[in-house]
């Protein structure tokens, strides 16, 4: 994965708006939180393959950054995206990984399920 | 000697640092070796530093790095059953036990490896080990096979006891070491590698043996 180029993604966004489209949400603390640090709340949700489509996507911050995806019925968002996968062309690949390298947040677009 | 080892366990990589060691000791001396894998690992949160996998190739990935493990430690026998990632423990339990029914029906095997259901903190390794003690469980007493629990919850000793079984595994960390170092998204992550590097006496300290409680039905 590269580093996030803000306007590669928005490219990419814009060329996905108004398509029927499969989503993965995650956002992760990882299942050893509590038995590495008795401090960290475990927290994780996912969806895999729900389908959407949006009318409007926007990337937004400075890194790491943030995208909202506006729905005919409601939103998408996701914050804490550092990465993407540059080698897709039909895909968007988004993730956040922490200063440990690991995932912590990822979004994932496409027109076939997952 | 052993004849027939199951090891039945959910993510790829559990094998390399669980039990890489005495499976390669076992192999050396002629058993034969199952490994059911659940899962492909699919929902890890390592990537590779830097990140070369993702969510949508992990499961790619870590199919091939489990190959590789196994091929390492000497298993002649992959099962991956398919289940996914994180869901064990919502998994429809009487399509889980069928699986492990039927394995054990094909394979008899006469030892048994998985993690011990209670204190082995990650939900699909207990959600796993309770499937296989719930289906071994469920086998004539004379026909149970022996099974080995791996346990690593911080409370474990004190509910459960000393593990009973602690085998020497040093003439074998080549094996163990290849079968980590395979899983090549996984096993640089620090939680599993300490501050260092796959040498020295931390090394020695942390892979030299490995523990296993034996289950009493």
């Amino acid at each position: 994965m590269e580093r996030i180029s803000p306007s590669d993604v928005q490219a990419r966004l814009d060329r996905l708006q108004n398509k029927a489209l499969y989503l993965h949400l995650e956002s992760t603390t990882g299942a050893y939180a509590t038995h590495l640090d008795s401090s960290k709340h475990p927290a994780s949700a996912f969806i895999s393959n729900a389908r959407i489509r949006y009318a409007h996507g926007l990337i937004a911050g400075n890194g790491p950054y943030r995208v909202g995806l506006k729905t005919e019925t409601g939103w998408v968002y996701a914050e804490g995206l550092t990465h993407w996968e540059e080698t897709e062309s039909e895909r968007l690949i988004l993730a956040g990984h922490d200063s440990q390298g690991k995932l912590v947040v990822t979004l994932m677009l496409s027109p076939h399920p997952f | 000697m052993v004849r027939h080892i199951l090891v039945v366990l959910p993510h790829p990589d559990d094998e390399a640092f669980g039990a890489a060691g005495t499976l390669a000791m076992h192999i050396q001396q002629g058993a034969q070796v199952t490994y059911a894998c659940l899962t492909l690992g699919e929902m890890g949160r390592n990537m590779g530093i830097p990140p070369f996998a993702n969510r949508a190739t992990l499961p790619h990935v870590r199919k091939q790095e489990l190959e590789a493990s196994c091929r390492a430690i000497g298993i002649q026998d992959l099962r991956l059953l398919g289940f996914h990632d994180k869901m064990i423990e919502f998994e429809d339990q009487a399509l889980l036990d069928s699986k492990l029914e039927a394995l054990l029906k094909e394979l008899r095997p006469d030892l048994v490896i998985t993690f011990y259901p209670g204190y082995s903190v990650h939900p699909d390794h207990d959600a796993c080990g309770a499937a296989v003690i719930r289906t071994v469980g469920k086998l004539p007493a004379e026909e149970r096979p022996v099974v080995y629990c791996i346990a690593f919850s911080h409370n474990c000793e004190e509910e459960i006891g000393s593990p009973d079984v602690i085998i020497d595994v040093k003439p074998f960390l080549p094996q163990k070491l290849a079968a980590i170092q395979a899983h090549r998204s996984q096993f640089r992550a620090p939680e599993l590698m300490g501050s260092g590097n796959l040498s020295g006496e931390d090394l020695l300290e942390r892979y030299g043996t490995e523990h296993f409680w034996t289950y009493r039905f």
